[in-house]
Order: structure tokens, then sequence, then C-alpha cells
């Protein structure tokens, strides 16, 4: 019996019918279950947003509390909303990766150790879409170990921070890991990302030895360089280069003289 | 040695003759994922399941399997056995799909589930493979529940991701020994648990394959 197992007839039948009976199974699996797994990352990522701007609670509907959520594309060198992507689907991430709708980030400016980063973006409005209580921007950059890809909520006045998080990290646990942390994640509420009204360049960084104003947040103990990550990918993506331009909207609706002076730089940029 | 029994098959895996502690195979998983029980579990769980039906399988189609491309064959079972328990987790168990990550994958190149296809399913029954596959799914699940119950509760102070010991990042007295969240605490702690069964059981103790000799005098080397 060994002997005839062994004859190239036998070994290729066996060989072919494996392979068949095994992809049969395995695409059996990956099709079958595609339209689960698909809802699952799509319930994640909506819950990441909930959970950011502090309306998620275990066992919630997120499908019915992310109805008051509302995706808009962003086009970031000019602040502007822009209705050429589905918002649904759109990824700014993955837009990085294509020349045609990304730029590459030149050493100096490129703080958050980005090497590309997308034109446009997706943010998240929480309430009227016309007057958000919350804003939620996509944030990321490098870490210790590697990309961390978060969240960050900004109140309605495009300057006070609700809240931040990241939801993809490879920081070392109970050091760096800890910016998953809740109870560091809510030293955040409340925090402004600009010094003053005027200011363009955020101030907002992790501090040392406790945060003495609301610029200032306290960095993570035994993590220096997961903090200074943390603060260099804020530092990047409110400036002018990232989200500057489209919290300038937000922040100038306060006094209307300055959306006017905001507008005539963004036309002269 | 004697035939194997249904029962001597699931249980002696687990402390006589235990996968990880006395074979030392599937050490590298064991390593990654044991920081949190509830992670541990669903891994000894996949493992299980894939070793089981592998054996199952493999040992099925034994008698037409031709011996020279049969680690091949046996390769191609328990890839595709993953890869349906990777889908599944994806789409039933979602957040621990994503805190297991890449090890779900690396089942494929665990050194168990190869090692019960090749030295048991391929010369036993395939009722017999399959609970043979459970019992070593079982050894290997021993002691990773064990390693995962030291570092989760040392490490982050609580198990199955309820709070034991408060910790002071919580507000509470306990200094988590961080030490024991990195995977090289793992490797003590199977140490000291191999150390701890082959003193219980003094016939696990291997013989010594050649002895050292005492140190060279000076004059031996000239």
């Amino acid at each position: 019996m060994a002997q005839s197992n062994n004859s190239i007839k036998k070994i290729l039948t066996v060989a072919f019918a494996l392979c068949i009976v095994c992809s049969v199974i395995v695409s059996t699996a990956a099709v079958g279950l595609r339209a689960k797994q698909e809802l699952n990352q799509e319930l994640d990522r909506k819950s990441n947003i909930l959970d950011v701007a502090g309306l998620y609670e275990p066992g919630i509907d997120v499908e019915k509390a992310f109805e008051q959520v509302t995706p808009r594309v962003v086009d970031l060198r000019t602040g502007e909303y822009t209705d050429q992507f589905d918002p649904a689907s759109y990824s700014g991430f993955q837009a990085a990766k294509d020349p045609a709708q990304s730029r590459t980030l030149s050493g100096e400016k490129d703080i958050a150790g980005l090497s590309r980063q997308e034109d446009y973006s997706t943010v998240y409005l929480v309430g009227n879409p016309d007057n958000p209580e919350q804003v939620i921007l996509p944030i990321r950059g490098q870490g210790l170990w590697g990309l961390m890809r978060g969240y960050l909520a900004v109140k309605g006045d495009g300057n006070t921070i609700q809240g931040i998080t990241f939801y993809s990290h490879s920081e070392t646990p109970g050091l760096g890991g800890e910016v998953d942390n809740p109870r560091w994640k809510a030293k955040w509420d409340g925090k402004e990302i600009f010094a003053s009204k005027d200011s363009v360049e955020p101030a907002i960084a992790l501090v040392k030895g406790g945060a003495s104003d609301a610029t200032e947040v306290d960095a993570l103990s035994g993590a220096s360089l997961t903090s200074k990550g943390v603060t260099n990918l804020l530092q990047f993506w409110l400036s002018p280069e990232g989200f500057g331009e489209y919290l300038a909207r937000f922040r100038n609706g306060v006094t209307s003289d300055a959306v006017q002076e905001a507008s005539t730089d963004t036309e002269g940029a | 040695m004697s035939a194997p029994t249904p029962k001597g098959v699931l249980v002696t895996p687990i402390f006589k003759n235990n996968p990880i502690a006395l074979q030392i195979l599937g050490i590298c998983s064991a390593l990654a994922v044991t920081s949190s029980m509830s992670v541990s579990l669903v891994m000894t769980l996949a493992v299980m399941f894939v070793t089981a039906l592998s054996s199952f399988f493999v040992s099925l189609i034994r008698h037409h399997i031709p011996s020279s491309i049969r680690i091949i064959v046996q390769m191609t079972i328990i890839a595709s056995l993953v890869i349906v328990v990777d889908q599944l987790l994806k789409a039933y168990a979602y957040d621990m799909s994503k805190q297991l990550s890449v090890f779900v994958g690396l089942i494929i190149t665990n050194c168990i589930v190869m090692g019960r296809a090749e030295g048991f399913a391929m010369t036993n029954s395939p009722g017999l493979s399959f609970l043979d596959g459970i019992g070593n799914g079982m050894g290997y699940g021993f002691i990773l529940m064990t390693v995962s119950f030291f570092r989760e509760l040392l490490g982050s102070g609580s198990v199955f991701g309820f709070t034991v010991l408060q910790t002071v990042q919580n507000g509470g007295w306990y200094v988590p020994n961080g030490l024991l969240l990195l995977p090289p605490s793992a490797f003590f702690i199977i140490g000291l648990l191999i150390w701890a069964m082959r003193a219980i059981n003094p016939e696990q103790v291997e013989e010594t394959e050649f002895k050292m000799k005492e140190n060279t005098q000076p004059k031996e080397a000239v």
C-alpha cells in the first residue's frame, strides 16, 4: 500500500483533492462571514468615536447613538467641507498612501513622523451639523514603538478639548500603553488647544511634574517618548498643517470680525 | 508502550506528558498571549479546536497520504483550520481577535498541532486522534491559564479582567509589576512550573545526555 501511495499519480491526486477541499472550506468561511466582520469593524470604529465624545457606555445601541453624529470630509488645506468623497467610505489613512490625494511631509514639518499626509480628512460632527456641539478629528503619529491612531474630540468653540482616545497603538503595556487608561484620558476634559485667541500654533502639550495651566496635560509616568509622541502628533494635527484651518472656522465663529480676517488669510495662503 | 486508550490520550497530556512543560513545544505563543487570562482562554480554545480537528482529518485520510508529501498535507489541513478559526473570531469575538491579532494566524506554526498530527494522528484512528488533540489542547491550556493567572494578577492586579488588587494608577495601593506584562516573565513562570512538575514527578526528569568535564587546569592546555 505504501508503494502505491507514493506513485506520482497518487501524489498528484491527493494534493489536488486536498487543495480543492481546503480552498472550498476557507473561501466559504471567508465569504460567509465577511458581512458580519465588516459590521464588527464598523461598530468598533463608531464606538471609538462615541467613546471620545463621551457618549459611549457599555451596552448601548451603538447604531442608534451614532445617529447624532454626522461624518463630513474636510479639505485640510482650506478648512472647507467637500462633497467630493462619500464620508461613510472615505478613509484619510488610505488616501495618505495615494500620491494624487496626499503630499509628502519634509523633515522639519513632519514632527508626528507620518512622512505622508492626506489632503482630505473625515471629521465627525456631534449634534447639529451647522453648529456642532463637538467636532471629532482623527489623529495619528509615531509613539515609541509604532504608529498610534486615535480621535480627538474638540468642543464647538474649536479650542476646548472634550476627550482623546487611541484605538490602535503598540506602546509598552503598563507604561506608554497607559495612553488608553480611562483615568489618564479623563484629564483631557476641558483642556485648551491654543494659548490665546489669535495664535495659530497649538500650545497643548504633555508636561512632566504636573500640569499648571489649561494647555498642559500630565505626561504619562515612565513613558517620556510616548508622551513626546502624543504631544508631537497633537501639535501637528492641530497646526495649520493639519486641522488648524478647519478649527479656525469654529474659533472665529465667536467674534464676527475674526471670521473676516481668517477668510482673507486663507485666500492669501 | 501500551496501546493508547481514550481516557489515557485525554488525560496524560495535562500533567504527565504536558506539551509545554515536558515536550517544550509551543513556547512562543505561550509567551505572547498570556498577559491576560481571557485572551489566554480564547487562545486555548482555538488551539484545542485546531489540534483536535487537524488530528481528526489527518487520521481520517492517513492511509491515503503519500509519505513524501505528508508534512505539506498536514500543514494544508492545519492552515485551513486556522484560517477558519481566525475568520470565526473576527465575526463573533471581534474584541478578542483584535487582542490576539497575529497570534491566531501563528497557530499554524505551533509545534504542538504539527507534532500531534505527525506523531499521533498518522498512526491512530480518527476518534482517538480527535481526543488526543483535545487532551493536548487542554495540556497547553493548563499551562497558559496558570501562567496568565500570575501575569495578570501581579501585572495588572486583576483576574479575568475583574480587579482584585486595586492598582496605583486607578487610585488603589498595589504597585503593579511591569515585568510580568512583558513576555520574558512568561519564561520565568514556565521555568518555575517545569521545575515544580518535575519535582512532583521525578520520572519526567530527563537523563543527562553528557557530563561536563571539570574545569581544566592551565597546565592541561599547554
